[in-house]
């Protein structure tokens, strides 16, 4: 299977990168691990007349702590997450959540960013940084403006752009990035007591899920919940982050109870569809006990005073 | 587009499509076909080649993304004319039949074992799980790399 033909930049400066997609954004591709990109392109689902690669922009591959967040900038690797030392200090979701993601080959290539940016319906990154309220940054030309349909023809001006995830993922492979824009970073907010934990059913390594459960608790000093969240992968049109069983968590003292509460709540909301991974009713079952699951294993995290 | 690319040691320079794979770089233009070809669709792993040492399937990658890039293939893993220690332990440990999956498998192993020169069976397990075998159940697979591992370390505390 071969691609479409394409002209292919690969810009050296971030700055460079900009500007071709000022010029030129509409018609351009970004090639960031290519590990979803290449191969949609070769069944030419994909036909991007300019790709513009993005390997070669420099500083740009940093996972760390910067006021208040834990940042995953555009060109680090999953396999990068798997080995981050700040990931596994600071974040239990991800840090859980990263080696379940494709296969360890795949891993050196893609990027969470790219996998975020990709929005495929099944992915599950997105239902990690759905629990995490993590927040999108996409950078465009400084002084750029551009009509921005998503939101009631207002009109964003260039820099960076902050989009909480919930309003970056719009559908199924869509998102509102300007083509102006690239993603630079994701970053999700640091906290004190806290844990979570990411389950996934696959039939093998590199499928997608079956059923994928992204849990996150947060503890106050009452060993109450001051924050949680619940996000589902593979059970729904799109990611799915459970609000209601978020609220439901919120301010309570954790226990089985609650989270087989929730456990059900998680699973009236999420609407799969019987295919050759299971049966629905299979599938919404699995949600129901992989959330609890999920979020026992998160305050078990939260409660062993993860630093 | 013209690319510049170090193969197994040597620089190559051609020019290329930029849609040309660099499976199809290694193979047809460079005729090493040590490099198979399998599902096509990154999954099977059969492709996989290293990039700056770091295994890549090589169907998923665009031969102008290699452009000042080092490569190694399944052919630049002999050592000074001899068998690698990871080559000498898929031979003394049978960790193939069909050999089909076998290039692939001896890179994976390579890279793995110089980021953890002692792995466990699991880690093992889990490092080469991008990789399919459809003959041996892996089981020869992980002893050659656990025994290339530790024919590696004996040759490093030397």
């Amino acid at each position: 299977m071969y691609p479409a033909k394409f002209d292919y930049l690969a810009p050296e400066s971030l700055d460079d990168a900009l500007s071709i997609l000022a010029e030129r954004g509409d018609e351009v591709k970004i090639l960031a691990g290519g590990q979803s990109l290449i191969p949609m392109m070769k069944l030419r689902f994909a036909r991007p007349s300019t790709l513009m690669d993005i390997n070669r922009l420099p500083d740009l591959s940093s996972i760390d702590v910067a006021n208040g967040h834990v940042r995953i900038q555009a060109l680090a690797r999953h396999n990068d997450v798997v080995r981050s030392e700040v990931v596994d200090s600071e974040n239990a979701l991800m840090a859980s959540a990263a080696p379940w993601v494709a296969d360890p080959v795949v891993r050196n290539l893609g990027t969470v960013c790219g996998s975020v940016a990709h929005h495929d319906p099944e992915g599950d990154w997105a239902s990690v940084m759905l629990a995490l309220d993590a927040e999108v940054i996409a950078t465009s030309k400084e002084g750029h403006t551009q009509f921005h349909p998503g939101s009631d023809g207002d009109r964003v001006t260039g820099g960076e752009r902050v989009i909480p995830i919930t309003q970056f993922l719009v559908d199924m492979f869509t998102t509102s990035l300007h083509s102006t824009e690239l993603v630079t970073e994701i970053r999700v907010p640091r906290y004190e007591r806290g844990g979570g934990d990411y389950q996934k059913l696959e039939r093998k390594v590199g499928d997608y899920a079956t059923v994928g459960v992204a849990a996150h608790l947060e503890l106050d000093a009452d060993d109450r919940i001051s924050r949680a969240g619940l996000a589902l992968t593979s059970v729904y049109p799109s990611n799915l982050k459970v609000d209601e069983a978020e609220e439901l968590l919120e301010g309570e003292s954790p226990g089985e109870e609650l989270f087989a509460e929730a456990g059900r709540i998680a699973a009236a909301a999420c609407d799969p569809t019987s295919d050759v991974r299971g049966s629905a009713d299979y599938k919404r079952h699995v949600v129901d006990v992989f959330t609890r699951r999920a979020l026992s294993k998160s305050l078990e995290i939260a409660q062993g005073g993860q630093e | 587009m013209n690319i510049s690319v170090t193969v197994n040691g040597t620089e190559h320079s051609a020019v290329v499509e930029p849609r040309l794979l660099l499976v199809d770089f290694i193979r047809s233009k460079l005729k090493l076909t040590g490099t198979h070809i399998g599902c096509d669709t990154t999954s099977c792993g059969v492709c996989t080649v290293l990039v700056d040492g770091t295994p890549v399937k090589s169907c998923t990658y665009f031969a102008v993304q290699a452009d000042g890039r080092s490569i190694t293939t399944v052919e630049g893993l002999k050592q000074n004319g001899a068998l690698s220690p990871m080559q000498e332990a898929f031979k003394e440990h049978h960790g193939l039949q069909c050999g089909f999956c076998t290039p692939a498998m001896m890179l994976v192993g390579t890279a793995l074992i110089a980021d953890n020169p002692d792995p466990s069976e699991d880690e093992i397990r889990f490092g080469i799980s991008g990789n399919l075998c459809r003959c041996t159940g892996y089981v020869n697979i992980v002893k050659s790399i656990q025994a290339a591992a530790a024919t590696t370390r004996e040759g490093a505390s030397q």
